[in-house]
């Protein structure tokens, strides 16, 4: 039996290799870090099914743009004005679903 | 140097290709702008297309589509942490001609589509983002920048079909709206099985699918669940409240994760490798989120135009695409005969929507939305079926049989669920579903 009918599930890296991103030579997001650092709720954190958004120790977000599903889950659930600018990333660039 | 189109559409999905496809056909020349690489690269659902809006339009669909089965079972299940609870409907009309339901990938679909509009005359140019409205010095939509150098397109009209996140509806101001509890967050596997082992866990014969609806087996989480199958592959995944799951602890995976293990659900994808994991928001509010449809020189159609219905027992949400499309290509064309493209002008469009299932559906059903997602209609009322259905089905002998009726009343009670709210919530899902 393969890994993924157990009950733990496949590892995060190993999920996100199965879908195809082509890298934007310019990220679509930016996270304002001054924002952040009086946030309590961090709901990107939690909501973004890409896991782009990662709490630093000093109080700030690390964020990648490179494996984006461009859903725009972050910058609604985020609750401080202009924390989060959030566009598509340039033509041709960014998640490409397989055609099989 | 600026290209001019009498129409630019953008995004050339299940909306934007119906409406290209509409205008070339009228003879108007149409530019149909797609930001991926090809037609459906960023496109995710569940998911299952009903066709029947393409028998005029394109009446070999059935035949040229690529579909991966037609849909012959339809299960809506009900989850607690220990239980399920099914109704499993099938028939063997939907898998003849003319058929109903078809699981679909839309990669594939959304070229096919858009590939019918280039035949009939619509430049499609991918790999291209429309990075926002041109507007002239009345805030009239004059065409679209592109992020093409010199990428300005010049058109009568801008068919705004760019999806959930309706960037060019925004920006023409014709809707405002980013309340998070309008939308809901999809996350889909699709798991690799052989064709016959489909069949035979799903119990379908070969070309057949299935279609499983899931309420409950998200975690507490406002939402739901779905399985699909296609030829040789089964797509599951959760349909989450964004505000819900940003509240909770657990992301989106591991819920996932959980989901695939109820005993409901394992036996139907245990073995099955994850070849490709995907997200997409969903607009979920219906009408409560539909932008003003046309501006001065701009119409929105498709998830742009939260056209999307998600009303508990029904959940479709391409075929209201296709349709807002076609409806958009016809006003447009009829607005560019007239010479009049301003917001009035454009009424047609409207026009055309009440005259069918797309607005007719959403006035019918628009307090779908909220009482699905509403904390008895999600948690209380599974709990309570099926533990009723347990009691009645669990043999306690020597104890003799209770009657049906105080086996309710006492399970009611248990669950906690009033009266008061139990009737509010029977009257309200009359008013809704009648």
């Amino acid at each position: 039996m393969s890994r993924s009918s157990e009950s733990s599930p496949v590892a995060f890296e190993d999920r996100m290799a199965t879908t195809e991103f082509r890298i934007a030579s310019e990220p679509h997001i930016s996270v304002h870090g001054d924002s952040c650092r009086g946030c309590t709720t961090r709901a990107c954190v939690t909501a973004c099914p890409a896991k782009l958004f990662v709490p630093t120790s000093d109080g700030g977000i690390l964020f990648n743009y490179e494996q984006c599903f461009e859903c725009g889950t972050c910058y609604l659930v985020c609750n401080t004005e202009g924390a989060i600018t959030w566009a598509y990333p340039e033509g041709g660039a960014g998640v490409v679903y397989r055609r099989s | 140097m600026t290209e001019r189109f009498d129409v630019v559409v953008v995004g050339a999905g299940p909306a934007g290709s119906m409406a290209a496809l509409t205008l070339a056909r009228a003879g108007r020349s149409v530019c149909l702008l797609e930001r991926g690489p090809f037609p459906g690269s960023k496109n995710l659902y569940g998911g299952v297309i009903y066709g029947r809006v393409l028998d005029e339009i394109l009446p070999r669909w059935i035949d040229e589509a690529p579909i991966e089965r037609w849909v012959t079972r339809r299960v809506t299940m009900v989850l607690t942490e220990t239980q399920s609870l099914a109704v499993d409907f099938r028939s063997s009309a939907w898998g003849a001609k003319p058929y109903n339901g078809a699981t679909a990938l839309r990669p594939e679909f959304d070229s096919w589509l858009a590939s019918e509009a280039e035949k009939a005359g619509a430049v499609l140019v991918c790999s291209t983002t429309a990075t926002g409205l041109l507007l002239d010095e009345r805030g009239r939509t004059t065409g679209v920048r592109t992020d093409r150098p010199g990428g300005d397109i010049e058109a009568g009209v801008v068919i705004a079909c760019d999806g959930v996140n309706a960037f060019l509806a925004k920006q023409a101001g014709l809707t405002s709206t980013e309340d998070p509890s309008h939308y809901t967050l999809g996350v889909k596997e699709v798991l690799a099985l052989a064709p016959d082992e489909i069949e035979r866990r799903f119990g379908l014969e070969p070309g057949e699918g299935a279609d499983f609806e899931v309420i409950g087996g998200t975690g507490g989480i406002a939402g739901g669940g779905f399985l699909y199958t296609n030829r040789e592959t089964v797509s599951v995944g959760l349909v989450l409240s964004i505000e819900g799951l940003s509240r909770s602890e657990t992301r989106p995976e591991q819920l996932l994760a959980e989901f695939k293990s109820h005993p409901a659900i394992r036996p139907l994808v245990a073995g099955g490798d994850v070849v490709e994991y995907g997200a997409h928001l969903i607009p979920e509010a219906g009408l409560a989120m539909m932008p003003r449809l046309a501006g001065d020189g701009i119409l929105v159609a498709g998830d742009a135009a939260g056209m999307c219905l998600a009303a508990g027992i029904w959940l479709e949400g391409v075929n209201f695409a296709m349709a807002s499309g076609a409806a958009a290509g016809e006003a447009a064309a009829e607005a560019l005969e007239r010479g009049d493209t301003s917001a009035g002008g454009l009424r047609g469009y409207r026009k055309r929507l009440e005259a069918n299932f797309v607005l007719a559906d959403h006035r019918r059903l628009k307090r779908a939305p909220h009482l699905v997602l509403s904390d008895r209609m999600q948690h209380q009322y599974p709990q309570l079926v099926c533990n009723l259905v347990e009691e009645i089905f669990t043999v306690r002998n020597p104890s003799p049989k209770q009657g049906i009726v105080a086996q309710a009343r006492q399970e009611r009670r248990k669950a906690g669920v009033r009266l008061r709210d139990l009737a509010r919530d029977g009257w309200s899902a009359w008013r809704t579903f009648r």
